[in-house]
């Protein structure tokens, strides 16, 4: 079969691709190298929807922030994916950063952007656990947080249910053009593609193209806090950025955790570690925000890669190969753009090459997911009516149940494993880190798919959790 | 609405001889209910034995010690919920649980036990460095796959920390067919019980290296290297001392601690121990509401477990016949060299003969005193040869030597 559009990459932005691409008459296919969607950059970030005041004015960065951020109401809406807009917090120490403050100010207005600072009584009457030595801060109201799993997973989803495939473990090293037919991977043929294949965008790129950019790697480690009773944060809470870079945040998460990080530094393209020098510098920074940050709740510490382009700005456009396109360098505020990057590749770039009709039948909305922990008493027994695996609790840490679970299985886009599980519905995201738990959701999927518990990963397929069974079980 | 003068949650050790005490002490409407399909809780993967040598003078398996307790309940009037998870509890003791047979159910009790037992530390609370891989695992949940599951984790395997479960597993999964390359443990002693460093490591020629850890985890999508490190007394790396291993899976027996979500969202009073706060009877902040076992602070061994349950059972018989004296109460304070005391606090009026205190100390001690006092007065001091971290203390002392006590501090007295 020949396909319309390739789309290389299920990050967040080739999730959003695929999902607007799925409102028209087109055959759409997905290319993945990973067992799910979304796990690289569009997993391992801050998860804040930007309010736009940051970028350089006239950059598609700054274009496309504003009004990516304006979609994310009726989006997450559609897609039932959590976010909240608790507005951000940029902290000044002194009166140089307070004039950056200004500037920024003055920035926000150009790029559209309402912004107010505040002074240090003002922020210590919205946000009482800031330090005393903050000057001023500059408000952001429509700054938001997000579940950046669920925004992949649920675009990918409602993509697949209006009629776009998805192919994951298929790594693109070879790319072919043949009577104006991409052919890659010797596999899938399509007339138009899209490399959105985040850090490798350049790689890809140079498959069909000479080199015109380069993606560097920057690694940014974060401490994950478990969700407690006691009060925190409750805005995103952001240093000035300086010469010496954009420093850390403080946020609250849509699940009630709270992140801190990113540090910043060049790595190669596969490395995810963590190291606590760094950890305990981006602790340092944290302090001086807040000093009663509660580090004893940390259940994890996590690395995210930035794909930085050598030209400093998205690159969003057609290739010197025809019909080729690079969506690339999508760093921050690339999960905040996305949904505006889809749509602006789609209307401005696709249309001229493909012709764009409408679906009769399109729907832009999924199911929405039952989560058991957040209904009542009434509620919840009425689903045990409907299916008594509602009753029967998997993870004790987030209360998920086995009924959530099986819902999710019956899905479009549903999880193949351990990892790609907890992404969707925090099996195993809580204090124990599925300690207790993750043999028996690890029971449930291969019941499910019907192979061996050896044969159900962690994450990407080699990642076994079963080595053999022992001597009395064969 | 269901109202049960006892409702114990967690049927392992703890619930169930907490259970069999309130029953034994003349209460009757007693409800357990346990989250997995059996009950006897971790002791179910402890196929090894080593189990009651104190309450049945008997080296069990960890289900044969179980099994004890879960026979004793088939004359009594204890009703059992399997299946069955404890999501939320109100102050006024409404229990809101659900399993597959009943939905969602809420039920009223008069008193309460938590016995909810532990978790495992995890690779992100000890920041683990290196990638995040498939290979890393929790001692414990390495234990369930293989003697629940009947699935070996690896065939090369490292393991960080000197817990218990570590060395237990060392042993198992060597008998099993794997390798073991070594034990790694950052503290200059081992975090385990004497007798398994000699019977899991020595036995089978593991080395354990004191005063190390994982700097590096390595690997694509499994584990395939582990770098270990010296460190100092500051536990920094002390660079150059590092060593390679070419192993498929690392294991963490890193601590365990109390697992009280349900607690700790009603608000109870919560200690060090990551436990709650308990008094004589092992009652909590909220009246009626009490907790015991790993749920209140890990024990090395479950006899220990067993008496202190069968205390709380006993003080939960006693709030619903109302019998708990409101008296003053005193706190027990850990001084010098004693990491935690349990109880925290205690009131001479409800004390029958005599009261234990189980404590352990901040680090190995050898020919010491511990000293018991009240503000001055030395109510008593024991002379010790040795003492470890790893293996839990008690001191009884009875009414007698309590007369007229206003403070009681235990401390390590060095010459
Ligand atoms: C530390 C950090 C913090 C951030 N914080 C924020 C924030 O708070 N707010 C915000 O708006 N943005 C943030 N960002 C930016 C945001 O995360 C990214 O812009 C966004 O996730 C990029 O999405 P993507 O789809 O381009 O890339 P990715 O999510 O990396 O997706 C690329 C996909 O391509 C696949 N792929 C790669 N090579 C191949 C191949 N050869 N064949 C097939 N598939 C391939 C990958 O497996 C991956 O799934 C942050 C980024 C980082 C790293
Ligand atoms: C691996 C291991 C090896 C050990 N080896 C030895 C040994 O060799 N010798 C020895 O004497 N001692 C040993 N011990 C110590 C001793 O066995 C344990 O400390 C003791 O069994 C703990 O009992 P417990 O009832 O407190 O906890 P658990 O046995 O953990 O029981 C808690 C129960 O509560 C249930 N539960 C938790 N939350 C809920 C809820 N919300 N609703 C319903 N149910 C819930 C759980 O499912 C579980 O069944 C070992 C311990 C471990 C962990």
């Amino acid at each position: 079969m020949t396909y319309d559009v390739a789309i290389i990459g299920a990050g967040i932005v080739g999730c959003f691709l695929a999902r607007e691409l799925s409102q028209y008459n087109l055959n759409v296919i997905v290319l993945e190298k990973d067992n799910d969607v979304g796990n690289e950059a569009s997993m391992a970030n801050s998860a804040i929807v930007h309010s736009g005041y940051d970028p350089i004015e006239n950059t598609l960065k700054a274009k496309l922030n504003v009004l990516g951020n304006a979609m994310f109401d009726k989006i997450c809406e559609e897609l039932d994916v959590k976010f909240s807009r608790i507005g951000s917090l940029t902290l000044a120490f002194n009166e140089k950063e307070v004039e950056t403050l200004k500037m920024l100010q003055q920035r926000a207005f150009n790029n559209g952007v309402d912004v107010e600072i505040l002074t240090y009584e003002q922020i210590k009457q919205i946000e009482p656990f800031v330090n005393e030595n903050v000057k001023a801060g500059l408000y952001a109201k429509t700054a938001g947080i997000v579940d950046p799993f669920n925004l992949c997973i649920h675009a990918m989803e409602n993509a697949i249910d209006n009629g776009v495939t998805l192919i994951l473990n298929e790594n693109i090293n070879k790319i072919i053009k043949e009577n104006d037919l991409f052919i890659l991977n010797n596999k899938y043929q399509s007339k138009v593609v899209i490399n959105c294949a985040g850090i490798n965008a350049d790689e890809i790129n140079n498959l069909v193209n000479k080199e015109t950019f380069k993606i560097i790697s920057r690694k940014g480690q974060y401490y994950v806090l478990n969700h407690f009773k006691d009060e925190f944060v409750k805005h995103t809470l952001f240093m000035v950025p300086s010469d010496k870079g954009k420093g850390v945040l403080i946020s609250p998460t849509t699940s009630g955790n709270y992140l801190i990080g990113p540090s910043a530094e060049e790595t190669n393209k596969f490395s995810k570690s963590t190291d606590l020098k760094t950890l305990d510098e981006v602790a340092k920074q944290a302090n001086l925000m807040v000093d009663k940050i509660p580090y004893y709740q940390t259940i994890r510490t996590f690395a995210g890669l930035r794909a930085t382009p050598s030209t400093h700005d998205f690159i969003i456009q057609e290739s010197d190969t025809k019909n080729f396109i690079n969506v690339a360098g999508i760093e921050s505020p690339g999960l905040t753009s996305s949904p505006a990057i889809a749509k602006m590749v789609v209307e401005e770039i696709i249309s001229k090459m493909l012709p764009l009709t409408k679906k009769e039948n399109y729907n832009p909305k999924i199911k929405k997911y039952i989560k058991i922990k957040e209904l009542t008493l009434d509620e919840k027994k009425k689903m045990f009516a409907i299916d008594k695996d509602y009753g029967t609790i998997i993870c004790k840490c987030e209360q998920v149940s086995l009924g959530e679970i099986k819902d999710c299985l019956s899905r479009s886009c549903p999880p193949h494993s351990i990892k790609a599980l907890k992404k969707r519905l925090r099996v195993g995201f809580g204090k124990c880190q599925g300690g207790m738990c993750q043999a028996e959701a690890l029971s449930v999927l291969a019941k499910f798919y019907k192979v061996d518990k050896k044969d159900i990963m962690y994450d990407n397929l080699n990642s076994y959790i079963l080595y053999s069974k022992t001597k009395g079980e064969n | 609405m269901q109202e049960y003068e006892v409702v114990v949650i967690g049927g392992g050790s703890a619930g169930l001889a907490a259970a069999l005490s309130a029953y034994e002490n003349g209460l009757n409407k007693i409800l357990i209910i346990e989250k997995n399909s059996s009950l006897g809780g971790i002791l179910n993967q402890c196929i090894h034995t080593g189990f009651g040598i104190h309450v049945f003078n008997e080296q069990l398996s960890g289900p044969e010690y179980a099994q004890r307790f879960i026979d004793k309940l088939d004359n009594t009037s204890i009703e059992i919920k399997l299946n069955s998870y404890v999501t939320k509890i109100d102050k006024d003791k409404t229990i809101y649980y659900s399993n597959d047979a009943e939905g969602f159910q809420v039920i009223k009790a008069k008193s309460i036990i938590m016995a909810t037992g532990c978790i495992e530390r995890t690779p992100g609370a000890i920041k683990l460095e290196g990638e995040r891989l498939s290979g890393i695992l929790t001692a414990g949940l390495a234990q369930r796959y293989l003697n629940i599951e009947g699935y070996l984790v690896g065939k090369k395997v490292f393991i960080l920390g000197s817990g218990d479960i570590g060395l237990i597993m060392a042993r198992r999964m060597t008998l099993e067919g794997a390798k073991v390359l070594g034990v790694a443990e950052i503290m200059p002693y081992s975090n385990g019980l004497r007798r398994n460093i000699a019977q899991c490591l020595e036995d089978f020629n593991i080395p354990l290296y004191l005063s190390h850890t994982v700097k590096e985890v390595k690997g694509k999508d499994h584990v395939e290297q582990v770098v270990i490190c010296q460190v100092d007394e500051n536990k920094n790396y002390i660079l150059g001392s590092e060593k390679t291993f070419d192993v498929d899976t690392l294991i963490l027996s890193v601590g365990l601690l109390p697992y009280n979500n349900v607690l700790e969202d009603l608000g109870v009073q919560m200690s060090s121990t990551k436990g709650a706060v308990v008094d004589e009877n092992y009652q909590t902040s909220i009246e009626g509401i009490f907790a015991c076992g790993n749920a209140l602070h890990v024990h090395d061994l479950v006899d220990y477990v067993t008496k202190e349950a069968m205390q709380a059972g006993l003080g939960a018989s006693r709030y619903v016949k109302g019998l708990l004296k409101h008296g003053k109460y005193i706190e027990t304070k850990n001084k010098n060299g004693i990491n935690y005391v349990v109880p925290q606090k205690f009131c001479l009026q409800n004390i029958d003969k005599e009261i234990m205190f189980k404590f352990r100390v901040t680090k190995p001690f050898q020919n010491v005193k511990i000293l018991i006092q009240d503000g001055d007065r030395t109510i008593k001091s024991i002379k010790k040869m040795f003492l470890l971290p790893s293996e839990m203390e008690n001191i009884s002392l009875n009414l007698s030597e309590l007369k007229d006590c206003k403070s009681l501090s235990i401390e390590i007295m060095e010459d």
